[in-house]
């Protein structure tokens, strides 16, 4: 058995059953970040404190949102909005949330891509990050349906469909995944413990391991140098501070990280107050019906570019062409075949596939909201065609690169 | 030796049990997610066919999907008998013709609109067309409007039932 003596203080008494100086040393002030990064690099802690309040807010939602088909409309546009004081607030943090909370996660993936932060042992980074998209998807779309408006109905008929696999007509399985030949209450009521509990316990193991696999090769840095953790953590522990390449998690980092979050929690604030609407489908506030489809069924903007990849073809070539785009990112460690790890400006081609993905899905999502007429839809057909293309090509593009 | 193999039989045993636990809870959370029989027992719908005015579409519920009715103009029986694909797709009741299908996109199950001057039916969400017997014209639908089960009864129509009619749209794959 241990020895334990007694304690001198709290934080001894602690310490001694606890190790909470180890922890925090493994954790915060020995947790090794190199010097060599900017302010992309915050965009981690930004998703941390936008989960936090959706976490939060989401709470304070469940406390009087009725998952019942002939409630759940009026308990969030009546109860939440007008009865239950500050209701309008969570509802709101919660709604931009979810919706910004998609604009830091493509920053973030961005960033991932552009200084190559997927090579090198660091491809369980890249592919728990990409679980955690997923993840947030899901969640998104399940808690799409709570409000159980038109678009959340529509949204939730078009989605489930998807899983008929076009010709193969699984018409079986749509219908277990909704409990009812169409969306019901078996459907509203399986939806809301989705969101409320499976997924997020997924995406918090998911979070879990997107950090854990952090540990071995660490964060990357603005040249994709490949620096020596051991060597430099030692060089800084020996009082040259200023000539070791690396700073401690906290509170060197976090007191940047946290700047930028400042910034940003301006932003959101902001957008709750005065521009929340933008997060808020105007047709999703009239009542779910099943015998009346809305005249323009569209996702949220977040999804809008894979929604494109699905519109232009006809149901069985949309389908797989969707299927390719969920999964394509996920490989991107592996299509990419260069040796080089370092920023997408210095690695010839690689730089234009960056820039050329980027664009095209920034039109991708422009022609998913605007209706299905010409000339959007030849638009949107080669636009999917080059995001096809672009990751067909890649393997090859980047198997030719120079070794920088 | 002699332990180890006694800890390899305990483990194989440990995974008999488990592997024959975790089947088992696969099944029952399968069948859970099942629709409830009173979900499958939605019955039939019963509509009098006398009651439809010519080129005025109307709108069923038939186990929560919308059914549209569209009785024929003498005009369009003649169009369609000129052409064998939608010639097959209505179905006759006493004199009149009548289209009835599941008002659900066959692409991803938007409900289609009635244009009743261009005598066609068109989804907003992907841009699919029909005629007025609700065979596809305009991709992306893979098909036509899928045909509900039905049974011709005298001037009524019973959905859910499969009737003569039904049977031999389904044979010759008319509808799915």
């Amino acid at each position: 058995m241990a020895h334990f003596t007694k304690a001198t203080s709290v934080k001894d008494w602690l310490n001694q059953r606890l190790a909470v100086e180890k922890v925090e040393k493994v954790m915060m002030s020995e947790y090794w970040i190199p010097k060599n990064i900017n302010f992309l690099w915050a965009m981690g802690m930004v998703l941390v404190i936008t989960f936090a309040m959706l976490l939060v807010s989401g709470i304070f939602l469940l406390m009087y949102y009725q998952p019942n088909v002939n409630l759940a409309f009026d308990s969030v546009n009546y109860t939440i909005m007008r009865e239950v004081d500050f209701g309008w607030l969570w509802r709101h943090v919660h709604g931009v949330a979810a919706s910004v909370v998609f604009l830091i996660i493509y920053i973030h993936m961005f960033t991932g891509i552009y200084y190559g932060s997927y090579k090198k042992g660091r491809e369980m980074i890249w592919i728990s990050g990409m679980l955690l998209f997923v993840a947030f998807s899901a969640e998104a779309f399940s808690g799409y349906m709570l409000p159980w408006g038109q678009m959340s109905y529509w949204a939730g008929m078009v989605i489930t469909n998807l899983f008929s696999g076009g010709s193969l007509h699984a018409d079986g399985l749509v219908e277990w995944i909704r409990g009812d030949y169409v969306p019901a209450q078996a459907f509203l009521n399986r939806f809301f413990m989705l969101h409320v509990l499976l997924i997020p316990l997924a995406i918090m193991g998911l979070i879990g391991l997107h950090f854990g696999a952090l540990r071995i090769p660490h964060v990357n840095n603005q040249d994709g140098e490949e620096v020596d953790f051991d060597a430099e953590a030692k060089k800084y522990l020996d009082g040259d501070k200023a000539g070791s390449k690396v700073m401690r998690f906290a509170n060197d980092f976090m007191s940047k990280d946290m700047m930028v979050v400042g910034i940003y929690l301006v932003f959101f604030f902001y957008l709750v107050f005065f521009h929340y609407d933008f997060a808020m489908d105007p047709v999703n506030f009239d009542p779910a019906d099943g015998l009346k489809t809305p005249e323009h069924i569209y996702p949220e903007w977040y999804f809008l570019w894979s929604y494109e990849i699905l519109r232009p073809f006809s149901t069985n070539v949309g389908l797989i062409a969707f299927a390719f785009a969920q999964v394509i990112f996920v490989l991107l460690p592996f299509l990419d075949r260069s040796p080089n790890t370092v920023p997408a400006s210095r690695r010839g081609i690689f730089k234009y596939w960056f820039w050329a993905m980027l664009i095209d899905m920034i039109i991708l999502t422009a022609m998913g909201k605007v209706p299905p007429i010409e000339p959007f839809g030849t638009i949107g057909f080669y636009a999917a065609l080059t995001f096809i293309g672009l990751w067909i090509a890649l393997p090859f593009i980047t198997a030719s690169e120079k070794k920088v | 030796m002699h332990n180890s193999s006694r800890r390899g039989f305990m483990g194989k045993a440990f995974g008999a049990v488990a592997g024959v636990g975790a089947v088992g809870s696969l099944v029952a959370m399968k069948k859970s997610w099942d629709p409830l029989p009173s979900v499958k027992a939605a019955g039939f719908t019963t509509l009098d066919m006398t009651a439809y005015k010519e080129n005025e579409l109307v709108v069923e519920k038939w186990r929560g999907k919308p059914i549209f009715v569209l009785k024929q103009t003498a005009e369009m029986v003649k169009k369609a008998s000129a052409n064998p694909k939608d010639n097959v797709r209505l179905i006759k009741v006493g004199d009149a013709h009548f289209m009835v299908c599941i008002g659900l996109c066959t692409h991803l199950g938007c409900i289609p609109g009635y244009n009743p001057d261009e005598e066609s039916f068109l989804c907003a969400c992907h841009g699919g067309m029909y005629d007025f017997t609700a065979e596809v014209t305009k991709a992306p639908p893979p098909r036509g409007l899928d045909i509900p089960p039905f049974k011709v009864d005298g001037t009524k129509l019973v959905l859910g039932e499969e009737g003569p009619e039904y049977k031999k749209m389904k044979e010759t794959g008319v509808t799915l």
